[in-house]
């Protein structure tokens, strides 16, 4: 295993020359192949979460026999614990029009769209100025490619990317089922490649800094730096920028408050560290990836609570479509009530967790499969505040 | 023509005549009726040639579209992990005393909604609500409290 610490990196917010499109222009002078390979070989994975090999997803959708592929940012950012693509958003907009529009040209798509979540719609006066100065831009290029923007109304599973093509078709935000993958049938059923917000705009950094530079940073199953939205119990809340493959603990060393009892990475539907796992939890894709989420908790919490409003979360944001979720999710928050209050055994919480297993399992997309996540993981650390 | 029918034919000219317009076309009445009613939801329906039962469909999936009337102003408190553990509790009870209502409903004179939403993005600095489209980090009761206020003083 490589041995890395903590390190404060500063690429996504750094160098915003905010005149002109420089990094894409350059882009442009490459062949659609010559980009993918580099975005390959720079090791970049997915940053909303899932983390797949962004170069790996550009090729498949660009080797699709389509005349018609899109381009989507999930800008849907529901994730509890995550605000760093609204940052993005605010302060580096031009970075990821300007990686859609490196992707667009590579994959040969002639639309983008960005699907912001309805919560931000505040930014959307600016956010629009900035696309239509890319669209004057991309004219003078000869660069067929328009971005448009698209709202969400207020629900978490449309940040799954097929329950988000349903929402932009005007439907309901059920996922489907897969395969087919995106790349092959995305949106309006045509080969569509989407990627989170801070991944188009480290798409960008790839293209300026080339992947030779980007991959000295990270490990070889994680490259490259990413921000982490730091909440929760700490004195310095925030989004910092750090280099992937740090063991949790120099996390909490830098960002507890000394008395940090259980760090929640990834979210809601991400797991819980206990303190003695600190030390042996690695901060990447070789151990516990994140979409940046890091929730810190001091002693002072009971972690019932804490399960009990991931749990409730979950309730709500379900899309119903499937039973092992829907049911499920009702019957874990329902199941630990019941245990806190006396009304079932302690024992009980075993038949629970057998069911959260079962929807990692049984359940149609990743808000489904991942319950058990926290649940699992709190309920295994923290078993007696659940119960007393 | 009513009021609503110029909205929707505006909405649908803007946005073009497809499936894929729907939500922008019901995002544009919500903006400016706050909910979508069974009427606004026909109208709907016919401008883009689709059933009322597909137009309800989508509308009820999303916890923006609501289908029944709202306020005013809708009032959003985020009651997720981060801001629960900032104190979000108080917020809401502040605001339900001065508005005289609970979580979910609206007031007497039909100027405010309040209601809860789940992470709204700005988790470091919570609490954190939405009023309307407009966000406000980082409250105490005090400054929600004044926040109602000014919409009520500037009869917004
Ligand atoms: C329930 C659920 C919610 C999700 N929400 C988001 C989101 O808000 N933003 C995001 O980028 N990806 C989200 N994803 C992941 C997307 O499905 C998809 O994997 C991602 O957008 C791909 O982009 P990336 O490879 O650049 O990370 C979510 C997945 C699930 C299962
Ligand atoms: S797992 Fe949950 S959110 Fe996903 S399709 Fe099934 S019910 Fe919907
Ligand atoms: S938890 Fe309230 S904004 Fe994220």
């Amino acid at each position: 295993m490589e041995n890395k610490t903590l390190k404060k990196i500063d690429l996504i917010f750094a160098d915003y020359t905010s005149s002109k499109y420089k990094v894409l222009e350059k882009v442009l002078e490459k062949t659609p192949d010559e980009i993918i390979n580099e975005i390959i070989d720079s090791g970049l994975k997915g940053r909303g979460g899932a983390g797949f090999p962004t170069g790996l997803k550009w090729k498949f959708t660009k080797n699709e026999d389509n005349p018609v592929k899109y381009v989507i940012c999930n800008a849907d950012e529901g994730e509890p614990g995550t605000f760093k693509d609204r940052e993005i958003l605010e302060r580096v907009f031009r970075k990821v029009l300007s990686g859609m529009a490196t992707c667009g040209y590579a994959i040969g798509a002639k639309e983008g769209y960005i699907y912001l979540r309805g919560e931000y719609l505040y930014l959307v006066p600016e956010l629009e100025k900035e696309i239509e100065y890319f669209d004057e831009f991309a004219k003078k290029l000869n660069l067929d490619f328009r971005i448009f923007l698209r709202m969400g109304s207020g629900a978490y599973i449309c940040g799954e990317e097929s329950a988000l093509f349903e929402s932009m078709e005007g439907k309901r935000g059920e996922p489907r089922n897969k395969p087919p993958y995106p790349t092959v049938s995305g949106y309006n059923q045509c080969p569509t490649v989407i990627n989170n917000v801070e991944t188009f705009a480290t798409v960008q950094i790839i293209c300026k800094i080339g992947s030779e530079e980007f991959k000295k940073l990270g490990t070889s199953d994680s490259r490259g730096s990413k921000l982490f939205s730091v909440s929760g119990d700490t004195p310095t809340p925030g989004i910092y920028e750090l280099e992937l493959g740090m063991p949790l603990t120099d996390f909490v060393d830098n960002y507890g408050d000394g008395d940090t009892k259980a760090v929640q990475v990834g979210g809601a539907s991400g797991f819980c560290v206990p303190r003695k796992h600190l030390k042996d939890t690695i901060i990447g894709f070789e151990g516990i990836p994140t979409g940046g989420s890091m929730m810190i908790f001091n002693s002072s919490r009971s972690m019932y609570n804490v399960l009990h409003d991931y749990l409730e979360f979950f309730n709500e944001e379900s899309c119903g479509q499937c039973t092992p979720c829907r049911v499920g999710c009702q019957q874990l928050l329902k199941g630990i009530e019941s245990v806190k209050k006396g009304e079932r055994k302690p024992q009980y919480l075993d038949e629970l967790k057998k069911l959260a297993s079962t929807m990692k399992i049984a359940a149609k997309c990743g808000l489904g499969q991942s319950v058990a996540n926290p649940f699992n993981s709190i309920v295994d650390n923290f078993r007696e505040e659940i119960i007393y | 023509m009513s009021n609503i029918e110029t909205l929707v034919k505006n909405l649908v000219e803007k946005h073009g005549k497809t499936r894929n317009s729907l939500m922008p076309v019901l995002q544009g009445v919500v903006k400016e009726e706050r909910y979508l009613s069974e009427d606004a939801m026909i109208i709907v329906a016919k401008e883009l040639d689709l059933s009322a039962a597909e137009v309800y469909g989508t509308a009820s999936f999303y916890t923006f579209l609501d289908t029944v009337p709202r306020g005013k102003n809708i009032v959003r408190i985020c009651k997720t992990i981060s801001c629960h553990m900032k104190g979000k509790d108080e917020i809401i009870e502040a605001l339900e005393n001065a508005m005289k209502i609970k979580v979910g409903e609206t007031t007497h004179d039909n100027k405010f909604t309040l209601l809860t939403a789940n992470c709204l993005g700005w988790c470091h600095k919570g609490p954190v609500m939405l009023v309307n489209d407009v966000v406000f980090p980082e409250l105490t009761p005090e400054k929600a409290l004044e926040v109602i206020q000014d919409y009520v003083k500037n009869s917004k």
